[in-house]
């Protein structure tokens, strides 16, 4: 034994006596992780936050939550001798006075944007490959949490400077808050300490922003993180990879080496991206005073379809019995958003009620072979997407030399019209490439090559797929609707009536596909010549 | 719920193919320093964070191009911490990909559920559990204990109470009275018509008592845009056109949709725009909404002049300022 390994022994069993760690840790550092790019989208998130972390402490160093009132006298000369408050003056502080602090305030927001960004096409990625069924509920609930906070923090946090542009966002949520029926007046007196602007939202957002929400973060990704862990990661399907096993890297060394060479590259792509790509500039947009607004005024990326909804909601407001409803801020402010997420949420158990599937699955969907699926994920993005440009309509009518007035009524009438039919053309495609995958097994490849038959008949030359390939392409379940019961043998009617009734009806469409290969029909194939 | 069909044979994991750093050690020599030289690379961007953060003046301005002129002192702390960060994520990676082995394993999974024996066992020493307790026996005990926590918590949210004041008459309330003189803003100085061209606005604020000093708060529910047209360009009923003072016309500025300033006036089609969601009013139809999310109109606010020529209100605000409530009267 070399002195170094004596030393690292006597580290070892001085905590082993003390912990009974060794026995846990030798089972999980060959824990085994299986690998492909779309779970890194996971890993993204998590370092962004660890990185929003590392920045935002950094910025707590100089950032002063108050909303007093003070006069600028920093090195900034256009806003010289300007009143403020004094979040907005240390905001300028740390960028025109703290070395590395303006570095710092760029790759915090870059980060906050990556980290959104990450989260949504992490949560595509469960969701179109089938992640979220059983045993995994809680995990995709876990998810919708943290986007859900991730949205929130991420509001709180760019308000937080007090800049013309931000303390107009925080104006639109005091709006939203006055809104709610019954409370809405009482809430927003609470939250604001009075009146609009008042002198106590900044302090109280900041804490939120710091402390609170950071600390809920903290929780809810150690248990999402313990339960991957604990149920062990989901696997794409094929050859040797079954609902019974994980196939994989182990954890140590070449997962570990690539997961924290990983957190430096998405830290180091952050960093470069704060160098060179200027974000939220708030010193050209003045100190927030509620009597001015810079024109085209827009929220960060992953609160731009809350106000496209807002944008093209009908000016509908009621009056009735001597109370009034804001329709036109309720709906696309509260009410859609909240079926939204809800809907998100409940997801899961939603599909396995259609679809009849109690079982546990650990091997992935491929997306096209779970149709229905598959089109309503797109469905949904298509409203969102519908949405998010309308919160741009102004932008894009200035640079597409359209009237807002079209975008509107493009954007009104296409958020019916198109996602039903993203529904239908989806489905579709998912339907052909089944197809194609059918005739590939059946047929093998198109080569191009073409031979001439002894009775001079040209015909194309079909490679046949290896044996991998073609288990690939075969290894999923294809699901039978459930028959409908109307009545049991003695005549009695099913109790669930219209429930069963419209369980029966998703189950069919979702049982709609082509029917993939058999290994007769291939037998059958070979016996024969192509 | 699957159709009973027979899967194709499963032809089980691929042959593991070596790479040339497995076998051949010129190759695994040539990965090394490879590894060696991202990571020297990365303790070069450390300097270069060091010489920027120290030696690089931070007024100091050169033309990058693409970027234009930049601030060296930051682009130069910037790349290197991007630097030092980022080559030794690329030097792990490449380590891992090319010197660790490469073959993959096999682990199984177990089921997610306990044993049949574990769930019987819990039941019972939860029943077990319960039963010394007593809870099923004590039924005064569970409700009483139940009561309890529940009002419990309550404490909690009478705390918060002191958050802020009740709303009371204060959102039907602003600092406009009958006689209060317009004052421009900036500036503070009361104005008279001739003040204002056909064709221009302005904004005003109420003016103040002496001594007192103009808040947010009141900003938020004063500020009033004042739009001078040709008389004969109004289409107002009688009462509102004598709330006009020879063609000049006075609105609230905070938009009756969510409170955002209507900031931008187009003097042509004479509509005022709101830029948070492009609600536009019709300033000759007293701020009637022709486009956009909003549901009513901009309060008009009734203006005179007074005894020395100056603008003063008429009379407060007819309605509230500024977004729906619920208390609100329409
Ligand atoms: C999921 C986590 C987080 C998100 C999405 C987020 C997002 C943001 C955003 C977008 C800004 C505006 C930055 C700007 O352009 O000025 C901000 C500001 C700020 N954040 Fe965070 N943040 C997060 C976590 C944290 C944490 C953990 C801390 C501190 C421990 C923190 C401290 C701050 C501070 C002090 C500011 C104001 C300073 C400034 O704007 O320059 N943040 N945050
Ligand atoms: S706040 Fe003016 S249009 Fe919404």
């Amino acid at each position: 034994m070399s002195a170094r390994e004596k030393v690292a022994a006597n580290v070892a069993n001085y905590v082993d006596e003390r912990t009974g760690a060794a026995s846990w840790m030798k089972k999980n550092l060959q824990k085994v992780f299986p690998d492909h790019w779309s779970f890194m989208l996971g890993e993204i998130a998590l370092y962004s936050f660890l990185i929003l972390l590392l920045s935002g402490t950094f910025l707590t160093f100089w950032f002063d939550p108050s909303m007093r009132h003070v006069v600028y006298e920093g090195s900034y000369q256009p806003l010289k001798d300007v009143e403020m408050s004094a979040a907005y003056a240390s905001t300028l502080h740390i960028s025109f006075d703290v070395r590395g602090g303006l570095l710092m305030r760029q790759i915090h927001h870059w980060a906050a944007l990556i980290f959104m960004a990450a989260i949504v096409v992490h949560l595509l990625r469960v969701f179109f490959t089938g992640a979220f069924r059983k045993p995994r509920e809680f995990n995709w609930i876990l998810g919708i949490a943290l986007l859900t906070l991730g949205i929130v923090e991420g509001f709180l946090g760019y308000s937080l400077p007090d800049d013309l542009l931000s303390g107009t966002g925080i104006r639109i949520a005091h709006a939203i808050i006055q809104s709610i029926p019954v409370v809405g007046t009482y809430l927003s007196f609470f939250a604001f300490g009075g009146a609009f602007p008042g002198e106590v939202f900044i302090p109280r957002i900041y804490i939120v922003h710091v402390l609170l929400l950071p600390g809920i973060f903290l929780a809810l990704i150690t248990v999402h993180l313990m339960l991957v862990w604990y149920q062990k990661h989901t696997q794409y399907p094929g050859p040797g990879r079954t609902e019974k096993n994980v196939v994989g890297y182990p954890l140590m060394p070449v997962y570990m080496a690539k997961a924290g060479g990983f957190f430096f590259i998405v830290f180091g792509i952050t960093a470069l991206l704060g160098a060179v790509a200027s974000i939220n500039p708030i010193w050209l947009y003045g100190p927030y005073t509620p009597g001015q607004i810079s024109a085209g005024s827009q929220p960060d990326w992953y609160m731009g379809w809350l106000d496209g909804l807002v944008r093209m909601a009908p000016p509908i407001e009621t009056y009735l019995f001597g109370y009034t409803v804001s329709w036109n801020i309720l709906i696309p402010g509260l009410i859609i958003p909240g079926i939204i997420f809800t809907g998100m949420a409940l997801y899961p158990f939603i599909e396995s009620w259609m679809t009849g599937d109690k079982k546990e699955h650990h091997l992935l969907d491929r997306p096209r072979n779970v149709p229905n699926r598959t089109a309503l994920g797109v469905m949904s993005l298509t409203f969102m997407l519908v949405a998010l440009i309308n919160g741009g309509n102004d932008i894009i009518a200035t640079h597409f030399d359209l009237t807002i007035n079209q975008i509107m009524w493009f954007s009104r009438i296409g958020i019916i019209v198109l996602p039903p039919l993203a529904f239908v053309i989806t489905k579709r495609i998912c339907l052909s490439l089944q197809r194609a995958d059918r005739e590939l097994v059946l047929h093998g490849k198109e080569t191009g090559r073409l031979v001439m038959l002894p009775h001079g008949e040209f015909i194309e030359v079909h490679e046949e797929l290896s044996a991998e390939k073609k288990y690939t392409l075969t290894q999923h379940q294809q699901p039978a609707a459930i028959a409908l019961v109307k009545e049991d043998a003695r005549g009695v009617l099913n109790p669930k009536g219209i429930r069963a009734k419209l369980q029966a009806r998703f189950s069919a469409a979702n049982a709609e596909n082509i029917a993939k290969p058999t290994p007769d029909e291939l037998k059958q194939l070979e016996g024969g010549h192509h | 719920m699957s159709s009973e069909l027979e899967p194709l044979a499963d032809p089980g994991l691929p042959e593991h193919i070596h790479r040339k750093a497995d076998t051949d050690p010129i190759a695994a020599k040539r990965a090394e320093r490879q590894v060696a030289v991202l990571f020297s690379l990365s303790a070069f961007g450390t300097v270069l964070f060091l010489f920027s953060f120290f030696f690089v003046d931070e007024d100091q301005f050169i033309f990058v191009p693409i970027m234009g002129s930049t601030n060296a002192h930051q682009l130069g702390i910037g790349i290197g911490m991007a630097m030092s960060l980022l080559f030794i994520g690329f030097g792990a990676v490449h380590w891992a990909k090319t010197l660790m082995p490469d073959q993959e394993v096999i682990a199984y999974r177990h089921e997610m559920r306990s044993e049949d024996s574990d769930r019987q066992d819990f039941v019972k020493a939860a029943k077990a559990g319960a039963e010394t307790a007593g809870l099923g026996r004590r039924p005064l005990i569970k409700r009483s204990l139940a009561a309890a926590a529940g009002l419990a918590g309550l404490p909690a949210i009478i705390l918060l109470r002191d958050l802020g004041p009740l709303p009371g008459n204060s959102l039907n309330e602003t600092n406009w009275k009958t006689g209060t003189r317009l004052v421009t803003d900036p500036g503070d100085r009361p104005i008279k018509a001739s003040d204002l061209e056909v064709g221009g606005v302005a904004q005003v604020m109420p003016a103040l008592a002496a001594g007192k000093k103009r808040t947010l708060e009141d900003i938020a529910k004063d500020a009033v845009l004042l739009i001078r047209l040709r008389p004969a360009e109004f289409q107002l009923d009688a009462e509102r056109l004598s709330w006009t003072h020879e063609g000049i016309i006075a609105f609230s500025k905070i938009c009756s949709h969510m409170g955002c300033a209507v900031a931008l006036y187009e003097q042509t089609t004479k509509h005022l725009l709101c830029p948070c969601h492009q609600s536009t009013f019709d300033v000759t139809r007293a701020a009637k909404v022709i486009f956009g999310p909003a549901a009513r109109p901009l309060p008009q606010l009734a203006i005179t002049v007074d005894s020395e020529g100056y603008l003063v209100a008429k009379q407060p605000f007819t309605e509230a300022v500024g977004p729906s409530f619920w208390e609100r009267k329409s």
